[in-house]
């Protein structure tokens, strides 16, 4: 960008400005101007710049966490090796830190708050998509299933703490296993109930997604309502919903508050789902900051490169999955 | 050609609808019980005392949550003043940007940070800020405004990208520089969507407790100094409800109901003045 | 066999309190051509969402009066029964994106339960299929979806669909605004083949066409039948000014 005078014209090198020479109080306003122009235009390319840097923050936030997390697990990598992650005994008094626990904990109380949240979650999303899109009585479905995500995750903990566990306990007496009350179960009991919006409300934009010209089609070969959300809704929103629990789940695995309360944190392999369990987020809240060897925080840190890969492909998949078909 | 049974696809179809029903319906039974539950609990403990003072040791009566309450709001104001600006601009940037790399990448990123778990951004929140300067406050803001970000950048972006194009044209075509048509014209008309994100993400994070567990780690005392550690109202909760002192969990029920009561508003506050500031395009 | 299937008496049909087709009588004559035209908003596809009963599919729709089908009452039975009788072609063409071609045109008998043997379901698709002029085009690819067909085709399809349930009536939705002009008359002689065996009522904003395929034309005006004669008396004779001034282009 140069300025120069010439042929009684200010000129910038790639935009040309005409000034017309007259009056010496004229040029010095017009040169003022140019001036401010010139400032706006350095400002413009300042902000364009910091826009740019703040988009490259966002790249260099993730590549931080992850190679945190891959740099604290090393020592555990090297010291334990690949088989950690199979490992069955947990036991950091004695240096043997074995993964299978929490892998297993997690995975069990996940895919069964999964199991036992899925049918709410499609029953709301048809209601509100299908059904009843408008009116009042949606209107105040969909808020509270809304303020069931916005409820804190300590609260729905305490809760199931002082409210839900003595129930599970009178429930496995009356079924004849120990009455410990927590336990795993507990813990997928009050996650179904924590993870039941996420995959309503995708499962809902979905279904309201279908075209009405498939369901006409439908409805004038003589099928009935169910017969339509049976053959032309669900086939068509396949997909979709699928995503939706697929945001369901990664929610469960990463949920810590609630869990850490009522799964009974037990280091051992869980034998039934009845009994205490522990997950990989539970352990990590419940033990890191008792962690004494750098092998021990190195092994709780490892767990959480794992939670974070399992988290962020499940996550991405499902947003891969929904652009595709919300793009089509 | 025979028709089966008509009746019993009637049938069929009142039966699925009466289904659904149930289970919809089902889902706001739990969400009854417990806020009715935490309102029968935590009124009763809620009291002058219980807002001014700070926590008793056990065996003492008298005690309060006043150190949890401020740390909550100054954490949160920390966490709001570095994700916000961060937060928007990003959102700005990838809603100019559709087709370049960067953003692609960006906003990958974005997409990833959403998903991340608490409790994994409180263990990299303390290698970055508490390993070198100690438990601090400000550490946990960090962790809570990375918590943030994702939301506030969605929701600026999915704002801005809803304006039609003809708004900035016009304002470019007035000669205005590209950082004017932003601020004056292009983020002004979507205000109201980029506050929902922020007012979204603030009622996200004032219930997160597990980024503040090895960041901000707790203090019995009144403590406005961000660099040092500082107790936050999950926090107390958590560590009162999981304690086998019947006093300590009396607090913990009073606290859940200001947290309640504090998250509630919020989004109740968020739905009322977005609809109220939505610009009629 | 009476010779008119179809009567409306003094019938209404409203959205809320929007009334859009008001006290409409007309006797739709058995195995002919019934084209019914009008300007936009007259009420013309409104009325014929109200013989298979789609209408009341929308929120806040409402209907009066009597409509009849072989003196049956349509609204006192089911809609289902209504529309194993009477089919319906829509504007845009809509096969079913999952299923093949086959599946589709068979799709009616899977949707209402009803299970054929092979060899009678083989029959039924040839048949229907025969019925479109689609049968030659698309016999080798019967298990491939239909989305390599071009747009008249697929309305082809969707005609052998609804034609598939063997119904006494097929009702037609502006059933050629979405294709091109080859597709146009390809669909037109077969309206002319399919009334030996169904009676056709055929809604369209497309006078010509409504010259071209009907035997007898009803025109529709702000929600007024204003006038239904012999397509010829029609185009050439009307009796109504109104009817006059719409088939010389004073409006459209």
């Amino acid at each position: 960008m140069n300025t120069s005078v010439e042929n009684g014209g200010i000129t910038r090198s790639d935009r040309p400005l005409r000034v017309i020479n007259s009056t010496p109080d004229a040029i010095t306003k017009a040169k003022r101007r140019i001036r401010r122009s010139f400032r706006q235009i350095r400002t413009e390319t300042v902000f364009r710049q910091t826009l740019m840097i703040i988009g490259l923050l966002m790249i260099v936030l993730v590549l931080g966490i992850l190679l945190t997390l891959v740099v604290k697990s090393l020592p555990s990598i090297q010291a334990l090796g690949l088989k950690y992650l199979w490992g069955k005994t947990w036991d950091p008094v004695q240096d043997i830190y074995g993964a299978a626990p929490f892998l297993l904990g997690t995975l069990i109380s996940s895919f069964l708050a999964l199991i036992i949240s899925v049918p709410f979650s499609l029953a709301v999303a048809i209601f509100l998509g299908e059904y009843y899109p408008n009116g009042w009585l949606p209107d105040f479905l969909k808020n509270a299933v809304e303020l069931i995500a916005a409820v804190p995750s300590v609260i729905y903990g305490f809760w199931a703490l002082a409210v839900l566990v003595p129930i599970v306990r009178t429930f496995e007496s009356k079924i004849g296993v120990a009455p410990l009350g927590q336990g795993i179960f507990a813990s997928s009991l009050i996650l179904a109930v924590m993870i039941i919006p996420y995959a309503a409300s995708l499962g809902r934009s979905m279904i309201q997604l279908v075209p009405s010209q498939l369901k006409e089609a439908a409805y004038g070969l003589g099928a009935t309502r169910w017969e339509v959300i049976r053959s032309v809704i669900l086939p068509y929103t396949k997909s979709g919903l699928f995503a939706g629990v697929l945001l369901s789940l990664g929610r469960a695995l990463g949920e810590t508050m609630a869990v850490t309360m009522v799964i009974g944190n037990t280091s051992l392999m869980p034998h039934s789902i009845f009994g205490y369990g522990n997950t990989m987020a539970s352990v990590i809240a419940n033990e890191f900051t008792e962690a004494d060897k750098p092998v021990y925080v190195s092994a709780l840190i490892e767990l959480g490169l794992v939670l974070f890969l399992v988290t962020v492909v499940i996550n991405l998949i499902g947003k891969k999955i929904i652009d595709r078909f919300t793009n089509d | 050609m025979e028709i089966k049974s008509v009746k019993y696809r009637i049938g069929k179809n009142y039966g699925f609808k009466a289904l659904v029903i149930i289970f919809a319906f089902a889902c706001v039974v739990p969400l009854l019980f417990i806020l009715s539950y935490i309102l029968e609990q935590g009124i009763t403990k809620i009291n002058w005392r219980f807002l001014v003072n700070v926590p008793r040791p056990v065996g003492e009566t008298g005690g309060g949550i006043v150190n949890a309450l401020m740390g909550t709001i100054l954490i949160i104001i920390c966490a709001s003043l570095i994700a916000i600006p961060i937060g928007i601009l990003a959102g700005i940037y990838l809603s100019e940007n559709k087709k370049s790399r960067l953003a692609y990448w960006s906003r990958l990123c974005v997409d990833i940070l959403q998903g991340v778990p608490s409790i994994v951004i409180g263990i990299v929140a303390y290698f970055w800020l508490v390993k070198p300067f100690g438990f601090s406050a400000i550490s946990g803001s960090v962790a809570l405004a990375i918590m943030m970000l994702p939301i506030i950048v969605r929701s600026t972006e999915e704002t801005l990208k809803l304006l039609p194009a003809s708004l900035k044209e016009a304002a470019f075509a007035l000669g205005m520089p590209f950082h004017r048509v932003i601020f004056k014209v292009i983020v002004p008309v979507g205000i109201s969507g980029i506050l929902s994100g922020v007012m979204l993400s603030i009622a996200r994070i004032t219930g997160e407790t597990a980024p503040l567990l090895f960041t901000a780690f707790g203090n019995p005392y009144l403590n406005f100094k961000i660099w040092k550690p500082m107790e936050s109202l999950p926090h107390v909760i958590f560590t009162y409800a999981t304690s086998p002192y019947d006093e300590w969990k009396d607090l913990a029920w009073g606290a859940s109901l200001i947290l309640l009561v504090w998250v509630l508003l919020l989004n109740i506050f968020t739905k009322l003045i977005t609809r109220k500031w939505k610009v009629q395009l | 066999m009476e010779s008119t299937i179809i009567k409306s008496r003094n019938f209404n049909a409203s959205f809320g309190t929007n009334h859009v087709v008001k006290n409409v009588n007309i006797d739709i004559p058995r195995n002919k051509v019934v084209a019914v035209m009008g300007p936009s908003g007259c009420g013309k596809t409104t009325y014929l969402r109200c013989i298979n009963r789609m209408h009341e599919l929308i929120p806040g729709a409402s209907s009066s009066g009597e409509m009849t089908i072989n003196n049956e009452n349509i609204y006192q039975m089911h809609p289902i029964f209504v529309r194993l009788k009477i089919g319906m072609v829509f504007q845009r063409p809509n096969p079913f994106p999952n299923l093949s071609i086959y599946d589709n045109v068979i799709a009616g008998y899977k949707l209402n339960g009803i299970k054929l043997p092979k060899p009678e379901r083989d029959r039924v698709v040839e048949h229907s299929l025969t019925r479109v002029a689609l049968w030659g085009e698309v016999k080798d690819s019967l298990n491939k979806k239909g989305s390599f067909l071009s747009g008249g085709q697929q309305q082809r399809l969707c005609i052998a669909r609804a034609v598939a349930m063997e119904p006494e009536v097929l009702l037609f939705d502006e059933p050629t605004s979405a294709l091109d002009p080859i597709s146009t008359s390809t669909v037109e002689e077969l309206f002319h083949e399919l009334k030996a065996n169904y009676t056709l009522i055929i809604v369209t904003h497309n006078m010509q066409q409504a010259a071209r395929v009907s035997d007898k034309t009803a025109f529709f005006y702000l929600g007024e039948l204003v006038e239904y004669d012999e397509t010829k008396i029609m185009f050439t004779a009307p009796k109504d000014s109104r009817t006059q001034n719409y088939i010389t282009g004073r409006f459209s």
